[in-house]
């Protein structure tokens, strides 16, 4: 196991042709750390997290530049990008599920990574929906769709998904725009239950849902980030920038 | 924690190197389409070359309507009367087909209900299907008799004949892209109109049209496209006479047919045979530059 | 409440006008049409039978039914399309899935737009020099097949494309984010819900193949020749084979004296077998969309 901070960043800037979506970030990550992330909308927290599990290379016209690494390793220089992407969990804002069974969506994974014995699947897939407590309400239908479920399911379906590669960091897009408040407790309660496993990135609009999770947060405005500092402090009456201060108050945003 | 990660392995060899292949299986068949393309200039272009650098006449071809392959004392290759018949079978087929076909697809866009629309639709599709041999027997059969009971002339293959025909066929191709053209209109323009109280027609007229015209120029021009290629069916329904029509009842013989029609007892690689792929790069380069033409309208139309 | 005024009665008229106007282009497109192939039917009906579609064509074709030709459009359209859909398919998935927004992608797309612009005639030249003569392969069923086969393949393609581009992008971001591949992702979720489409578009281009004359004229179908009856295997890659298309054709304009029903028969054989396959083709459109997993 490598020390050293799970996520670093130093002077990540990237651009969409001319226009900088992120300039100058760096920031560190530590190992079984929550760090949240706040900022308004268009502030740049999906970029920041699809940097880190290279899904912005799709992005037609994207340039990239300045050091990424996760546990150690820069991200564009790994050997198996793959392997980098199953080191990290993603939920983005909009719920999917798959069109297949629920089984399979949590199956998915560790099957296109070359797991095929039925009983380490089975296994796997029980201590992950377990884990995302989806179990109870799917135990009986795992082989119904998943595109059937409900946003609030389905989103719980993809952190299930999410956990069954095992990843060492698990981060989450702004993951309860789409689904109701009590789905929504439930699954900051999973966070709770995961923080000791793994380190999390929660990029949220929700300030107060920082404040109950992070150890650490960091506040991206434009681009810039502006912060990061221990979630007391950002959330204190002094934060290091008045412009923190009035985000987290609500005075803009 | 530890021990689960490392569960995950990496997938077997034979996979990887299966799936990396396959990629460039794709790669390959991706640009299968640009390879036709170039192959198909360069063969026809291979088989007329030979004549078409050694001894053949441009001026004559283009200019003179004498077509006399097989003559045992004055062989001529003049291609004029056969590019007038492509070109009357085709403007007498636009001139009906550019009106209903857009009318139709006016009537499918506009004024249908979506029950009448969907069977329309397939209607249009099944036109489409027809394939052209069976147009050209119906052009033996049911428009010969038609026309030589109606207008009382001897003969019933001729332009008006394959006009007719061609106009049915090129029907489908310009609903069908009209319609799209159509739809493409922003329906705020729509409502807007509707909002300041004009008829249905006025709309068609003064907003629709002038909307979608770059589309429909389009639909048009594929339409011609179609019809300028079209070969089973002048065959079949234009009769036999090489010469420039003086009215619609006049038979003529048509680029495509002219392929169609002589190709077979030409010796492979005499002059005769050449000309003939001659000809076949001339149908190719029109049609090329009629489609791409369309679809740099059409291109021009979606970017908005 | 409102009376009509006469500003809103003429506003009606025009309206009823417009309408009926263009109700009644559309329909003379349309019936004549229904017309024709009723009267096609009503002219083949002595000679439609099982034994028609069994027998061959005997005494020089006057008399007798359409195996041989049915049977050769058989295989040419079986041919043509088992070359034309792995290739037009994966060629859809490299344009949808792989080729980034650049010139090069413009020009492939381009390609395939002008590939189905070719008119079959040039077609027609294209196999007969490629296949016929430069490949040696004669004047075949292979060579028919071949020509076939590219001319069918723009429409392969863009239909898959179609169907590729339906699945929504939410899904293969969500495979990649969990670390699959590409291909992985492509195999698992975009095709297996993209086969509706990719079969609507195969089964259009069945009733293509099978209706095309000029392509397989110079290229491996012939006016006439004797295989057995009613037995499946009877031609053989490098023969050449008579077809539905080109029959028409010939006991049409070739042959004289021919008993009328007879070219009225294959014609009638001919397009019933054509619109039944775009029939079916497009009720498995309609089905299979009724049936989407999401």
């Amino acid at each position: 196991m490598t020390p050293g901070p799970m996520i670093e960043v130093a002077h990540l800037q990237v651009r969409y042709g001319n226009r900088e979506v992120l300039k100058d970030i760096s920031l560190e990550v530590g190992r079984n750390e929550v760090l949240g992330i706040i900022g308004p909308a268009q502030s740049g927290k999906t970029t920041l997290l699809r940097v880190l599990n290279r899904t912005l290379d799709e992005v037609p016209g994207v340039v990239i530049t300045g050091v990424v690494k996760v546990d150690g390793e820069e991200v564009h220089q790994v050997k198996d990008l793959f392997a980098l992407r199953r080191k990290i969990g993603m939920v983005a804002p909009l719920p999917v599920g798959l069109p297949l069974s629920i089984f399979e969506n949590v199956a998915f994974a560790p099957r296109m990574a070359g797991i095929r014995k039925r009983s380490e699947l089975e296994e796997r897939v029980e201590r992950c929906l377990r884990q995302a407590t989806l179990w109870d309400e799917v135990k009986d239908r795992l082989h119904s769709l998943g595109t059937r479920l409900s946003g609030g399911q389905q989103q719980r379906l993809t952190i299930a998904r999410a956990l069954s590669h095992d990843p060492k960091i698990l981060c989450l897009d702004e993951f309860s725009v789409a689904i109701d408040p009590v789905t929504t407790m439930r699954i900051e309660d999973v966070l709770k239950s995961l923080r000791s496993q793994m380190t999390i990135v929660l990029a949220t609009n929700l300030v107060q849902q920082a404040r109950r999770l992070a150890d650490r947060t960091g506040f991206l405005f434009n681009g810039d980030l502006v912060e990061v500092d221990r979630t007391e402090v950002i959330f204190s009456d002094h934060p290091a920038s008045r412009r923190t201060y009035e985000y987290v108050n609500g005075i803009f945003g | 924690m530890q021990k689960a990660a490392r569960s995950i392995q990496t997938r077997p060899r034979w996979e990887v190197v299966t799936e990396t292949a396959i990629e460039w299986l794709i790669r390959l068949c991706g640009i299968s389409a640009i390879l036709f393309v170039f192959g198909i200039f360069f063969f026809v272009f291979r088989e007329g070359s030979g004549f078409l650098f050694h001894g053949f006449n441009i001026r004559e071809f283009f200019l003179s309507p004498a077509w006399y392959p097989n003559s045992q004392s004055h062989v001529r290759y003049g291609a004029l009367a056969l590019m007038a018949g492509t070109a009357s079978v085709t403007v007498l087929a636009m001139l009906i087909a550019v009106p209903f076909g857009i009318g139709a697809a006016i009537f499918v866009s506009e004024f249908c209900g979506t029950r009448m629309k969907e069977t329309l639709k397939i209607t249009i599709e099944l036109l489409a299907a027809i394939p052209s041999v069976v147009w050209g027997f119906i052009g033996l059969t049911v428009m010969n008799s038609l026309i030589i009971n109606l207008f009382g002339v001897p003969i019933g293959l001729n332009v008006l004949n394959g006009g007719l025909i061609l106009a049915l066929m090129s029907v489908p191709i310009i609903v069908s892209i009209g319609e799209d053209a159509l739809k493409a209109v922003p329906d705020t323009y729509r409502e807007a109109a509707l909002a300041l109280g004009v008829t249905r027609w006025q709309l068609v007229y003064r907003v629709l049209l002038p909307g979608a015209k770059n589309g429909l120029l389009a639909a048009v021009l594929l339409g011609v496209g179609r019809a300028v290629g079209e070969t089973m069916a002048v065959l079949m329904a234009t009769g036999h006479a090489v010469n420039i029509p003086t009215s619609v009842m006049d038979s003529v013989r048509t680029l495509t047919a002219t392929i169609a029609a002589e190709l077979g007892e030409a010796p492979v690689h005499s002059d005769h045979y050449q000309v003939l792929f001659i000809i076949g790069i001339l149908l190719f380069s029109i049609t090329f530059v009629v489609n791409l033409a369309a679809d740099l309208i059409v291109r021009g139309v979606r970017s908005k | 409440m409102f009376e009509a005024t006469s500003l809103t009665r003429r506003k009606q008229l025009s309206e009823f006008m417009a309408r009926t106007l263009f109700l009644l282009m559309t329909l003379l497109m349309v019936v004549p049409l229904l017309l024709i192939v009723g009267y096609l039917v009503y002219r083949a009906w002595p000679i439609l039978s099982l034994d028609f579609l069994l027998t061959n064509p005997k005494h020089g074709m006057r008399a007798g039914g359409i195996w041989s030709p049915l049977l050769g459009t058989i295989y040419l359209v079986v041919i043509s399309l088992a070359l034309a859909t792995p290739i037009g398919v994966l060629a859809a998935v490299f344009l949808n899935e792989y080729a980034r927004e650049n010139w090069f992608t413009r020009v492939v797309n381009l390609a395939v737009l002008n590939l189905a612009g070719v008119p079959s005639i040039v077609h027609a030249l294209f196999g007969l020099g490629a296949f016929v003569l430069f490949a040696r392969l004669g004047k075949s069923i292979l060579a028919a097949s071949l020509t076939l086969a590219i001319m069918t393949l723009p429409v392969i393609i863009a239909s898959t494309k179609e169907a590729l581009a339906a699945v929504p992008k939410a899904f293969r971001e969500a495979c990649w984010n969990v670390g699959a591949t590409r291909w992985q992702t492509i195999r698992h979720i975009v095709l297996p819900n993209s086969v509706s489409g990719i079969l609507t578009g195969v089964i259009l281009q069945v009733s293509r193949a099978a209706g095309e004359t000029v392509p397989i004229m110079f290229t491996g179908a012939v006016f006439f020749k004797a295989i057995e009856e009613g037995h499946f295997f009877a031609y053989g890659l490098f023969d050449q084979c008579m077809a539905l298309s080109m029959h028409l054709f010939t006991i049409s304009t070739q042959v004289p004296d021919v008993p009328t029903a007879l070219p009225y028969g294959t014609a009638v054989v001919l397009l019933s077998t054509v619109l039944a396959v775009n029939a079916l083709s497009i009720m498995v459109r309609i089905r299979l969309r009724s049936r989407r997993k999401w």
